[in-house]
């Protein structure tokens, strides 16, 4: 390996870092002001013009409060814990093609920190690691309620996934690759979704679930669990399981809008090329994203919880079938569209 | 027998139609309530540089008003003390002595008046029980310390300055007291 290459994929994986802690943070303050909006209030005004600053303010509370840990708990797990949740939360975005290809200093700079061609295999396999962050802190926690969240968690997450997996095969099936850049590539004329309305409808409901957002936060639960998983977590520790999830749910966004939107494919795209398409899709990619983040959080301050018997009834007996009824027709589609009858 | 009002709803546990179960639906037109809310005027005062608008009879911080002369009107008999169901007021009486006419309308007068804002639950008892229209409730509100000794009002901070009067008619155009 080169060492422009080293020096180039760094500098990216490091803004990639920054970029995705800082959008988090800013979720964060997002999330609390359309929350506010939705209850005719006006949210956090304070921190800075409309409040801008507040994240930094919050992070300043989170770094100064007691960091305690549980005399019972299993110090080493206690502490693994939101590390995992929040390694996996990032780790997510290396296979993520965030825009084309950059032209500078004569070189042609790849968006992308990772090219694997099996780019869906491995978002699959690191959202299936996520759920032991959950699980070990849970665990270690050696609390009630945080048991409680943690086995929800996982089984919650165990199910879901089966659904998600199984609507994704269907594009996978659609672009004939597993490479997230070639899922892309062939939506540049006709964006998956709308070949595939009910497998994107599959999905997102998944990934609300995944994510243990609202109306299938029962991992962490208020009103049942105290603070399910993390009830005994403080100060930056609970910080990071935090901002993992605002993480997480950056990073699903940006797997969703690859898989049924696009990715940084925009309608006129032909009529651009070089550094401004490149500037272009990547701003599209961040609209897209925003979208995604902006209507997770819209459901999250419409809908009540889901029961757990009503969550499992929902991803099992539900969108499974539906998913796999799904897959079957569109394999049968495209078999026929191929000549294979 | 027929209902007195129309408010009545029937509830049936009837099992839900295939639309109903699809949830979505129900979902959606939710989200479009919540969406019409995000552009609603917002309903929050934001209180140190807005204040909301008091009631006429508001009860708020106590004064203790002085006459058209300026003397304190308080002959501090203790019926507000006696009246008050927190026990937040207590007072000390004194003679007035010649040459103090001037500062005092009656004959025995507090020399020192201290209400425990703390225990105050602002009433407004003490004001109904004065004969001498002294103590008034009015549309101030209790400011924030971070001491509880702050709280204990004395009568530097009760009795009225004699440059800034405090304006309690619209508690007295109540109807409750049709004459002074």
């Amino acid at each position: 390996m080169d060492t422009a290459l080293l020096i180039e994929k760094s500098i990216l994986v490091i803004v990639l870092f920054l970029i995705s802690l800082g959008a988090a943070a800013y979720m964060t303050y997002f999330e609390r002001k359309l929350a506010a909006w939705i209850q005719d209030r006006v949210g956090p005004d304070r921190a800075g013009p409309f409040g801008i600053l507040q994240p930094i303010a919050d992070g300043v509370k989170m770094f100064l409060k007691e960091d305690f840990i549980p005399a019972k708990a299993d110090k080493w797990l206690f502490i693994i814990g939101p590390g995992l949740a929040m390694f996996t939360a990032l780790i997510t975005s290396a296979v993520v093609p965030w825009g084309p290809n950059l032209h500078l200093f004569g070189r042609e700079i790849s968006l992308q920190v990772a090219d694997i061609n099996i780019g869906i295999l491995y978002v699959f396999g690191v959202l299936s690691v996520g759920v032991y962050g959950i699980m070990i802190g849970g665990w270690a926690s050696n609390n009630k309620y945080s048991l409680y969240g943690a086995i929800r968690a996982s089984s919650q997450m165990i199910s879901y996934e089966l659904a998600m997996g199984v609507s994704a095969i269907t594009i996978v099936l659609l672009s004939g690759s597993l490479s997230l850049n070639d899922i892309i590539a062939q939506q540049s004329q006709v964006w998956n979704v709308f070949y595939q309305p009910v497998a994107f409808l599959i999905f997102f409901i998944c990934a609300l679930a995944e994510l243990n957002r609202a109306p299938f936060d029962l991992p962490e639960c208020e009103s049942e669990l105290v603070g399910g998983y993390h009830t005994e977590y403080s100060s930056m520790k609970l910080g990071l399981y935090l901002f993992s999830e605002y993480t997480s749910m950056f990073i699903s966004s940006a797997i969703m809008a690859i898989l049924f939107f696009g990715g940084y494919n925009f309608p006129g795209m032909s009529h651009f090329s070089g550094n401004t398409l490149a500037l272009l899709g990547i701003g599209a990619f961040a609209i897209k994203i925003f979208i995604f983040i902006f209507v997770i959080m819209w459901i999250r301050w419409t809908i009540p919880r889901f029961r757990f018997d009503q969550l499992m009834h929902l991803g099992w007996k539900t969108l499974l079938p539906l998913a796999l009824v799904n897959l079957l027709i569109s394999g049968l589609v495209i078999a026929y569209n191929n000549g294979w009858f | 027998m027929d209902s007195l009002t129309n408010r009545k709803k029937v509830v049936s546990d009837k099992p839900m139609s295939l639309w109903e179960k699809a949830y979505l639906p129900a979902i959606i037109s939710g989200m479009i309530t919540t969406m019409r809310h995000m552009f609603r005027k917002r309903k929050t005062i934001k209180y140190p540089e807005e204040v909301r608008e008091f009631a006429p009879v508001y009860r708020g911080q106590h004064v203790l008003k002085r006459d058209e002369q300026g003397r304190e009107n308080c002959t501090a008999c203790g019926l507000c003390a006696v009246a008050c169901p927190a026990e937040a007021i207590t007072m000390t009486a004194e003679e007035r002595k010649p040459g103090e006419e001037s500062l005092y309308r009656e004959e025995k007068y507090a020399s020192s008046y201290e209400i425990n804002m703390l225990r105050c639950i602002f009433c407004g008892l003490c004001e109904e029980a004065c004969p001498k229209e002294a103590i008034f409730l009015t549309d101030r509100l209790v400011p924030t310390y971070f001491e509880r000794d702050n709280f204990i009002y004395g009568k530097d901070k009760l009795v009225e300055s004699l440059d800034n009067r405090i304006d309690i008619t619209k508690r007295q155009h109540t109807g409750k007291r049709s004459e002074i």
